[in-house]
C-alpha cells in the first residue's frame, strides 16, 4: 500500500490560552482532490500552515510526501507547491518572469523553465500574454496562474488556499477543471474552501469545527449519514456558533 | 463650491455644523487612536527628539580636542628641549612621538596618529643666541580645514610666546622694552555675544526643535494622508459627511499636538542637560512654534495632495525636507557659508527663517519688534501652501491618485 | 567523511553542485529584485536622482568658511590709524563694513536687527597706543555667537586682519632702525599638509558621498523586506525551498551593486566637478566600501526583520542612520568629540569608512595605515549580516 501524501497525527496549535487546532488526524492518499472545510476561524488555514511549514505545531506531528513537517522541512518544501490566500505573484512582474523566477527557486533549468512555460501559456491561453504584467490581469486569470505556477515544477501535494475567493463562477469551472488535470496526472491537491458547492467536486471531505475535525469522508458518504440533503446543509448543521467559534 | 465657503458654512453657528463637528470629533478620536496604536513609530516619535538633544549637546561640535603632536628634533638643545616642554604644558597637545628625522611623518600623519608636526633644525639654540632667525616648521594635517586653522594656530601661539619669553629676559639695548619687530602691535579683546562660551548647544537646540518639527510634521501628516489613501479608506471617508478640510484637520490634529509635545521635551532638555537659556519671552517662543508646526503641517499635506503612495510621500518629505532643513536652513552650516545661489535657494525652506527667530528669542533675548518679518514669512508661506493644497482637495478623489 | 579519495571526491562535486545550486537561486531573486526597482519610477528616482542632486547641493553648502561678514565700525576717536585698520578690514575679503558710528547704541540695534554680525570698536586713545608702542594697542571685537561655529571662524579671521596690520604698522615704525644684535628671532614657517588651499570641498564631500550612498542603501534595503511582507509575497518565498541565506544574499546583492556604481559616480564627480584628490589607490576605497556596504545593508536588513510596516521599517532605519551619521565625524570631527563619544564611534561603521575614504583619497593612505579600520568593517559584516539572518525565521515558532 502506498504511502499517504498527507499524515496528520494529533496535530495541534495553541496561540496563549486559545487552542487553534485541536489534535486534528487524518490521512490524504495520494492523487486525491481533498478538500480542507470549515467556517472562518475555525482553524483550516492555521492547520495549513503547519503541513506548508510556515508554523510550528505546538504539540503532534504530520507527515507530507513522505517527510516530517517538524525535522524535514526543507524536503517538504521542495516537495509541495502552495498557492496562498493573498494573491503572491509579484505584480509588477510580466507573467514570463515570474514562471522563471519560481522555476528557478525549485531548481529547474532554462530549457525546462521554457518548455513548462510554453506549455502553461497554452493550457491557459495565456500565449499573448506572457509579457503582460501580472498586476494587469483579471483576478480569474490571476488565480489561475498562480495555481498553474504552483504546479510547476511538478509537485507531489500542491496545497491551495482559498484560491476561487471573489471570482465568477465560470472561472471557478475552469479553475476546477485545472485542479483535475493536476489529479489525474498524481498530484495530490489539499485545498481549502468555504465554497460548498466546491465541496461537491472532492473526492474526500473534512469538515473542521472550533479546532477539531466535525466529520471526513466522501461528500456521498457524509451527505447519507448525517442525513442532509447537500454539503451547504450538512456544514449549517456542524458548524452552528459554538463556545469559542469566532 | 470652494472648501472655504462649505467650510464657513459647516464652521458656523447653525444645524449644519453640530452635524458636522460631531462626525469630526469622532473622526479625530479614531485619528488619536490610531496614533497611539501605532507603539513602536509613537515610541520613536518621542524618543527621537531627546535621544537627539543628547547626541547633538555631546557629540556635534566644532570645538578642536587635544591636539596629537610629533616633534622632530635632529639634534636636541637647551631651546628645542625647553619649546617641547612648553608644548606639553600647554595643556592643548599631547606629544605622541618625539623623532630623529621627519622620515616617519607621513606615515604617522597617514594614520591619523599624528595631526601635527613640529620640526626644529640642527643647532637650534645656537641660532638663537646668535641672533640668526631659528626656522621652526609647522606641519598641521589641513584635511580639514577649520580644525586645521586652529591647530596651527594653537601651535604658532606657543611657539611665539616662547620666543617673547626669550626677549623679555635679555636686557632691553635701546628699544623701549615691549617692542619688537614683527611682534604683534595691535591686539583684540573678543567678546562673544549672547553665546559667551561658544557652547554648541545654544547653538544645536533652536535647529533641533526645527528638524524635529518637520520629521513629526510634515512626515507623519503627510504619511497618514496617503495611508488612507492607499488603503482605500479615504474613498469611504469622502463620501462620508465629513468634509475635505474635516479630513485634513482630523488626520493633522494629532500631529499637532505631538509636534508640541516634542518642542517641550526638547526644550526642557536642553535646559536641564545643558543649560540653554531661554532669555526671551516664552509664550513668544511656543506660539512661534506653533506657527512653524503650521507651517509644516502644511507642507506635509501638499505633498499628501500630490501623491496616493505612502511611500512616495516618506521619501519626499525624507529627501526634500529633511536634507534641506539640514544643511540649507543655518542649522549646522552658518547661512553666511552658503554660495549665493543656495542662499537663494534657503530663502524658500522654511525652517531657515524658524531658525532666525527661535535663536533671536532664546539666545538674544529679542522681542516680536525684532522677528516680524521672519514670523510674516512664515505666516505666509503656511497661507500660500494651504492655499494651494485647499484647490487641490476640492477636486474629491484626484483621478487615480 | 571517508578517508579515501573517491569519497572525498563525491563530496566535493556534491558541495559544489550544491553551492550551483544556491547561486542560481540567488540570482534568480536578485534578478527579480533589478526589474522590480527598474520597473518602479519612485524607487528609481530615489535611488539615482536623489543622491546624484543632493551631492552636487550639498557639497556646496556643507562648509564652514564665513564670506563677507558684516561689520559694525564703532570708531570713538577717528584718527589715519584707524580708519587704516578699518581700511585693512574692509580689503581683507573676509569682511564687510556695513556701518560707521562714534558710538555704541547703533552698533548694538545692527547687531540685534542681525544688520551686523560683528562690531569693531576701535577705542579713544588706540592711535596714541600704537605710536607710543609700550604694549600692544587694544581694539574690542563683539561677535554675535548665535551661531558659535560662524564666531569662532569670524574671530580668527579677525585675528589674521588684525596681526597683518599690526606687522605693518611695525615695520613702517621700525622702518631703518637696524634690529639690535643678539634678538632672538623665531621664524615660523607653517605648512598645511593635503590640503593646503583650505578647501572645504576636499574635506566634505567624500563624507557626503558615503552618507548619501549609506542612506539611499540602508532605507531602500529596510524597506523592500517590509513590503514583501506587506504585500505577502514573503509568504510564497517562505514556502519554497530558498533558504535563509539565499533570500538575504538575493536581497542584499542587487543593492550592493546599485551602491558601489552610485559610489563610483559619485567619486567622478567628487574629482572632476569639486576637485577632490585621488591620492591613493583606488582598489584599496572599493575594497573597503565593498565590506563597509555589506555591513550598511546588513543593519538596513536587520531592521527590516524588526519592522511590521514599510513606513515602519524606513523610518526606523533613517532614525538609526542619522545617528551613525552624526557620530562618524562626518560634519564635525570625531577628535572633537567627548573621550566616550569617541569609543562609541569605534562601534560605528560609517564612521570607520569616512576615515579610510579620508585618509586614502585625501592622505594618499596605503594598506598598511588603514588596515585597522577595514578589518573592523569586515568583522561588523560579517556580525550583522549573521543577526539578519538569524532574525529572519521562514517558520513562525
Amino acid at each position: 500500500m502506498t504511502p499517504p501524501a498527507v499524515e496528520a497525527r494529533a496535530l495541534t496549535r495553541r496561540f496563549g490560552a486559545f487552542t487553534a487546532v485541536d489534535a486534528i488526524t487524518f490521512d490524504v492518499a495520494p492523487g486525491e482532490v481533498f478538500g480542507f472545510l470549515g467556517a472562518n476561524g475555525a482553524g483550516k488555514t492555521t492547520a495549513m500552515r503547519m503541513l506548508t511549514g510556515l508554523l510550528a505545531p505546538t504539540s503532534g506531528g504530520a507527515r507530507v510526501a513522505g517527510f516530517d513537517v517538524a525535522r524535514a522541512a526543507d524536503q517538504v518544501k521542495r516537495s509541495i507547491g502552495y498557492m496562498s490566500q493573498r494573491f503572491s505573484l509579484y505584480e509588477d512582474l510580466t507573467v514570463r518572469e515570474n514562471v522563471g523566477l519560481y522555476g528557478r527557486v525549485y531548481g529547474l533549468r532554462g530549457r525546462e523553465i521554457a518548455d513548462r512555460l510554453a506549455r502553461l501559456l497554452d493550457r491557459l491561453g495565456f500565449a499573448h500574454l506572457a509579457g503582460e504584467r501580472v498586476g494587469r490581469l483579471p483576478l480569474g486569470w490571476k488565480q489561475k496562474l498562480a495555481l498553474s505556477v504552483a504546479l510547476l515544477h511538478e509537485p507531489r501535494v500542491v496545497f491551495l488556499d482559498e484560491p476561487t475567493g471573489g471570482v465568477d463562477p465560470v472561472t471557478r469551472r475552469q479553475f476546477w477543471e485545472l485542479i483535475y488535470e493536476a489529479a489525474a496526472g498524481g498530484t495530490t491537491v489539499f485545498v481549502t474552501t468555504h465554497y460548498m458547492d466546491e465541496a461537491e467536486y472532492c473526492d474526500r471531505v473534512s469538515i473542521m469545527v472550533d479546532g477539531r475535525i466535525a466529520a471526513l469522508g466522501t461528500p456521498a458518504e457524509l451527505t447519507a449519514r448525517f442525513d442532509v440533503a447537500s454539503m451547504d446543509e450538512l456544514f449549517v448543521r456542524l458548524a452552528r456558533p459554538g463556545p469559542g467559534a469566532a | 463650491m470652494t472648501p472655504r465657503a462649505s467650510a464657513d458654512r459647516a464652521a458656523g453657528p447653525g444645524p449644519g455644523s453640530g452635524h458636522g463637528s460631531g462626525a469630526l470629533s469622532a473622526f479625530l478620536r479614531k485619528e488619536a487612536r490610531h496614533l497611539l496604536r501605532d507603539r513602536r513609530t509613537l515610541a520613536i516619535l518621542l524618543l527621537m527628539p531627546l535621544v537627539q538633544v543628547l547626541l547633538f549637546g555631546f557629540v556635534v561640535r566644532t570645538e578642536v580636542g587635544r591636539i596629537r603632536l610629533a616633534v622632530v628634533e635632529p639634534a636636541p638643545d637647551v631651546a628645542t628641549r625647553a619649546l617641547r616642554h612648553r608644548l606639553a604644558a600647554a595643556g592643548r597637545f599631547d606629544v605622541v612621538a618625539v623623532l630623529r628625522s621627519d622620515r616617519a611623518l607621513p606615515r604617522l600623519f597617514a594614520s591619523g596618529r599624528a595631526q601635527q608636526a613640529v620640526v626644529f633644525p640642527a643647532g637650534f639654540a645656537d641660532r638663537l643666541a646668535g641672533g640668526e632667525p631659528a626656522p621652526v616648521l609647522i606641519v598641521t594635517d589641513a584635511t580639514d580645514p577649520n580644525t586645521g586653522s586652529v591647530m596651527r594656530a594653537h601651535a604658532t601661539t606657543v611657539v611665539r610666546r616662547y620666543e617673547q619669553e626669550l626677549r623679555a629676559r635679555r636686557p632691553a639695548t635701546g628699544d623701549p622694552p615691549g617692542r619688537s619687530p614683527g611682534g604683534a602691535a595691535v591686539l583684540a579683546e573678543t567678546r562673544m555675544r549672547f553665546n559667551p562660551t561658544l557652547a554648541s548647544a545654544h547653538l544645536f537646540v533652536p535647529g533641533l526643535v526645527a528638524f524635529v518639527l518637520t520629521i513629526v510634521s510634515a512626515l507623519m501628516a503627510s504619511v497618514s494622508l496617503t495611508r488612507e489613501k492607499e488603503t482605500g479608506t479615504m474613498e469611504v471617508l469622502l463620501v462620508s459627511p465629513l468634509r475635505p478640510w474635516q479630513i485634513v484637520v482630523g488626520k493633522v490634529l494629532p500631529y499637532l499636538a505631538l509636534g508640541f509635545a516634542n518642542v517641550l521635551t526638547v526644550l526642557l532638555a536642553a535646559r536641564v542637560v545643558f543649560g540653554v537659556p531661554v532669555r526671551g519671552s516664552v509664550a513668544l517662543l511656543l506660539a512661534e512654534c506653533l506657527l512653524f508646526i503650521a507651517t509644516s503641517l502644511a507642507l506635509g499635506v501638499l505633498i499628501a495632495t500630490r501623491t496616493s503612495s505612502q511611500r512616495v510621500a516618506l521619501t519626499a518629505s525624507l529627501m526634500g525636507l529633511m536634507m534641506p532643513t539640514l544643511m540649507l536652513s543655518g542649522f549646522i552650516f552658518p547661512l553666511e557659508s552658503l554660495p549665493a545661489p543656495l542662499r537663494a535657494l534657503s530663502a524658500v525652506v522654511p525652517a531657515r527663517w524658524f531658525l532666525l527667530v527661535v535663536r533671536g528669542i532664546m539666545l538674544k533675548g529679542v522681542g516680536i519688534g525684532h522677528l516680524w518679518d521672519e514670523t510674516l514669512v512664515l505666516a505666509g508661506m503656511t497661507a500660500l501652501l494651504l492655499g494651494v493644497s485647499a484647490r487641490r482637495l476640492d477636486v474629491r478623489l484626484p483621478g487615480g491618485r | 567523511m571517508g578517508a579515501a579519495p573517491g569519497a572525498r571526491g563525491e563530496w566535493l562535486a556534491r558541495t559544489r553542485a550544491r553551492l550551483g545550486a544556491s547561486l542560481r537561486v540567488v540570482l534568480a531573486l536578485a534578478r527579480k529584485e533589478v526589474v522590480q526597482i527598474v520597473r518602479d519610477r519612485a524607487t528609481l528616482v530615489q535611488l539615482v536622482v536623489i543622491p546624484v542632486v543632493q551631492l552636487l547641493v550639498l557639497a556646496n553648502a556643507a562648509s564652514f568658511e564665513v564670506r563677507g561678514a558684516r561689520v559694525f565700525v564703532v570708531d570713538e576717536a577717528p584718527s589715519p590709524a584707524s580708519r587704516a585698520l578699518v581700511a585693512r578690514f574692509a580689503g581683507s575679503g573676509y569682511f564687510r563694513v556695513v556701518g560707521w558710528a562714534p558710538s555704541a547704541a547703533p552698533a548694538d540695534e545692527a547687531l540685534l536687527d542681525r544688520r551686523a554680525s560683528v562690531i569693531l570698536r576701535v577705542p579713544r586713545g588706540f592711535d596714541e597706543a600704537l605710536a607710543v608702542g609700550d604694549g600692544p594697542a587694544r581694539v574690542q571685537l563683539v561677535v554675535d555667537a548665535e551661531d558659535g561655529a560662524a564666531a569662532a571662524v569670524v574671530q580668527a579671521y579677525a585675528a589674521q586682519v588684525l596681526a597683518a596690520y599690526g606687522a605693518g604698522a611695525a615695520a613702517s615704525k621700525a622702518g631703518g632702525a637696524a634690529a639690535p644684535a643678539a634678538t632672538p628671532r623665531i621664524e615660523v614657517r607653517a605648512r598645511g599638509w593635503y590640503n593646503p588651499a583650505l578647501d572645504y570641498h576636499v574635506y566634505m564631500v567624500p563624507g557626503i558621498l558615503v552618507s548619501l550612498v549609506t542612506i539611499v542603501g540602508t532605507l531602500v534595503a529596510a524597506q523592500s523586506i517590509a513590503r514583501e511582507r506587506e504585500i505577502g509575497t514573503i509568504e510564497q518565498l517562505n514556502v519554497t525551498p530558498v533558504g535563509k541565506y539565499e533570500f538575504i544574499a538575493g536581497k542584499l546583492l542587487p543593492f550592493w551593486l546599485l551602491a558601489m556604481a552610485e559610489l563610483a559616480v559619485g567619486l567622478a564627480i567628487a574629482h572632476l566637478v569639486f576637485d577632490v584628490p585621488v591620492r591613493g589607490s583606488l582598489a584599496l576605497v572599493f575594497g573597503a566600501a565593498a565590506l563597509y556596504l555589506v555591513a550598511a545593508l546588513g543593519v538596513g536588513l536587520l531592521v527590516s526583520t524588526t519592522a511590521e510596516t514599510q513606513q515602519q521599517a524606513q523610518f526606523v532605519s533613517f532614525f538609526v542612520l542619522v545617528v551613525y551619521l552624526l557620530m562618524s565625524g562626518l560634519f564635525t570631527p570625531v577628535d572633537s568629540m567627548p573621550r566616550w563619544a569617541q569609543w562609541l564611534a569605534e562601534l560605528n561603521p560609517v564612521k570607520h569608512f569616512v576615515g579610510v575614504m579620508r585618509a586614502v583619497l585625501v592622505k594618499g593612505a596605503g594598506a598598511a595605515e588603514v588596515a585597522r579600520p577595514v578589518a573592523v568593517l569586515a568583522a561588523y559584516a560579517a556580525v550583522v549580516c549573521t543577526l539578519a539572518v538569524r532574525r529572519y525565521r521562514k517558520t513562525t515558532a
